[in-house]
């Protein structure tokens, strides 16, 4: 057992050197050479930082009960909430839309216009109609990561449909696969999901990154991205790099966990790396 | 049953409402029951079209295409398809590829696999079951693919140059394993190929089709007791003839 932790802490020493050299450089500059906590907090700031935001305690309202937890798991859970929002929403509206559009000439013929004339807009552009149209709540946050995720998912589900190859859906109607609903089921979806997973897993980079500026813009008044709004008017910038950090963690963990329960579930008959 | 009856099929490719090729030019035939005839002919004949209007995937302009005097309207499970490119469902098992026909037609899948099993015994692959086509070799791949277009228990089975993409021994191979399953399953066999020598060890009759717009030149019946020797001199005989009258098709392209 410790045998076998310290040969993988062997397999990865470059990486783990890497790691703890950067930290090393900077708390080194912060302490000797910057000499300012405002300018830049040092490790050992952070550290501190963060061990307060995980012992004080928030409040979460999770149904109709006030969860007390502490404060930088409250914030995790209303961003995660906000996300979850956006990009059900995403999903709920962006496969379809997509779907038809890659089998059917006439809605791609509609669509795509309209399609192409608002994608270009930056997402965090919509922040003042998500303001107005639904207000100070995890809704109009969500909304920002929708505009956000949508787009990538329209376009990435619409190439996969675009691009089932003629042999699968000929061979389909040989063996008696004929209407346009089966076909889609039983020949489309499969051929065309890796190239929807990597709209998902793209969508969800790019709702992430709006989360934090949908916050930060007060479309919300919780979430780490609001925090870090918060704490830069505080002057707190341990705390500020706290949530930076946190956010970081975060999008890796949901990216990997993605990828891994898509290749366990998905991909068993693909051949080479996925994604 | 499995007749098909051919009768005065023309097509053309038509773009920008302008006719760009008469690939097929009043073609009629009539095959029978249990019959094994292979279509030669320079490319671009428009044998694998003429194979496309019989499984319905493509429609004739002028003409019509009857299975046991019924006219074809679209695809349909009288007539099962054997494609040249490997057309298995790559997301699917073998076995799961083997099944999509009767699970169509509303079969159990329990019924399905069990089924299925001898389909694939039928073409030596049942310990292949559960592996992923990109696991299988190209002579695998066709195999499954016609144990697939054999459970459908079609009438005709068509079949577009299917071993084209193979290496000469596996074709050869695989050659006679379709004999066996053609004489095994009583079934029409529409095939078509490049190859000269593969149309004269499998067919009953030879269909020789002329450059574009394709027409019938000559339909050569193989009276040659199977299974046939691929280099007796009534083999190669035949084969002189097959190849004189296609090299006639050659010249007119160039």
């Amino acid at each position: 057992m410790v045998r076998g932790s310290f040969q993988r802490l062997k397999n990865n020493s470059v990486e783990l050197l890497s790691v703890v050299s950067a930290l090393i450089i900077w708390q080194v500059t912060a302490v000797y050479i910057v000499q300012n906590k405002f300018f830049l907090p040092s490790f050992t700031d952070v550290a501190e930082a963060f061990i307060i935001t995980i012992s004080r305690q928030g409040v979460f309202p999770f149904l109709s009960m006030n969860l007390e937890l502490p404060v930088l798991l409250v914030d995790t859970l209303y961003s995660l909430m906000h996300f979850s929002i956006g990009l059900a929403a995403a999903l709920a509206i962006g496969i379809p839309v997509g779907m038809l559009m890659g089998w059917f000439r006439s809605v791609e013929r509609v669509f795509d216009p309209l399609i192409e004339i608002v994608r270009p807009i930056p997402p965090l552009a919509w922040i003042p109609f998500a303001i107005i149209w639904i207000g100070l709540n995890p809704f109009g946050a969500g909304f920002v990561i929708f505009i956000g995720a949508l787009f990538p998912i329209i376009i990435n589900t619409f190439t996969g449909f675009k691009s089932v190859p003629r042999i699968y859906v000929e061979a389909a109607k040989v063996l008696g696969c004929n209407t346009d609903r089966e076909l889609m089921r039983r020949v489309a979806i499969p051929s065309a999901l890796p190239s929807i997973a990597a709209g998902v897993r793209i969508a969800m980079g790019v709702g992430w990154m709006c989360l934090v500026a949908a916050e930060m813009f007060g479309v919300s008044r919780n979430g780490l991205g609001f925090k870090i709004w918060h704490n830069y008017y505080l002057h707190h910038m341990d705390f500020v790099l706290v949530y930076m950090l946190v956010l970081g963690f975060l999008g890796l963990l949901i990216d990997r966990l993605l990828r891994s329960y898509l290749e366990d579930k998905f991909f068993k008959w693909r051949t080479g790396v996925v994604m | 049953m499995g007749r098909v009856n051919i009768k005065g099929v023309s097509r053309k490719f038509v773009k920008d409402d302008i006719v760009r090729t008469l690939a097929l030019d009043n073609v009629s035939l009539d095959i029978e029951d249990k019959e094994f005839v292979c279509f030669i002919g320079p490319s671009g004949c428009g044998k694998t079209t003429l194979l496309r209007i019989v499984s319905g995937l493509d429609y004739p302009d002028e003409g019509e295409v009857f299975v046991d005097n019924e006219r074809i309207k679209g695809p349909g499970p009288t007539r099962g398809m054997v494609f040249q490119e490997y057309s298995l469902f790559p997301w699917k098992t073998v076995i799961d590829n083997v099944i999509f026909g009767p699970q169509m037609r509303g079969v159990q899948k329990k019924d399905a696999i069990e089924e299925a099993q001898k389909y694939l015994e039928l073409v030596g692959l049942e310990q292949f079951r559960d592996s992923y086509p990109h696991e299988l070799s190209g002579g695998m791949k066709q195999r499954v693919a016609i144990a697939r277009a054999l459970a459908n228990e079609p009438q005709v089975l068509l079949m577009d140059e299917p071993f084209g993409a193979l290496d000469a021994q596996t074709r050869n191979s695989l050659q006679h394993e379709l004999l066996d399953i053609w004489q095994k399953k009583n079934i029409t066999i529409l095939f078509v190929t490049h190859s000269v020598d593969e149309a004269v060890f499998l067919a009953d009759r030879i269909v020789i089709m002329t450059a574009r717009p394709g027409k019938i030149k000559e339909v050569i019946r193989v009276d040659i007791q199977r299974l046939r020797d691929r280099t007796s001199t009534e083999v190669n005989q035949l084969r002189n003839r097959v190849l004189k009258l296609l090299a006639e098709e050659q010249k007119k392209i160039s």
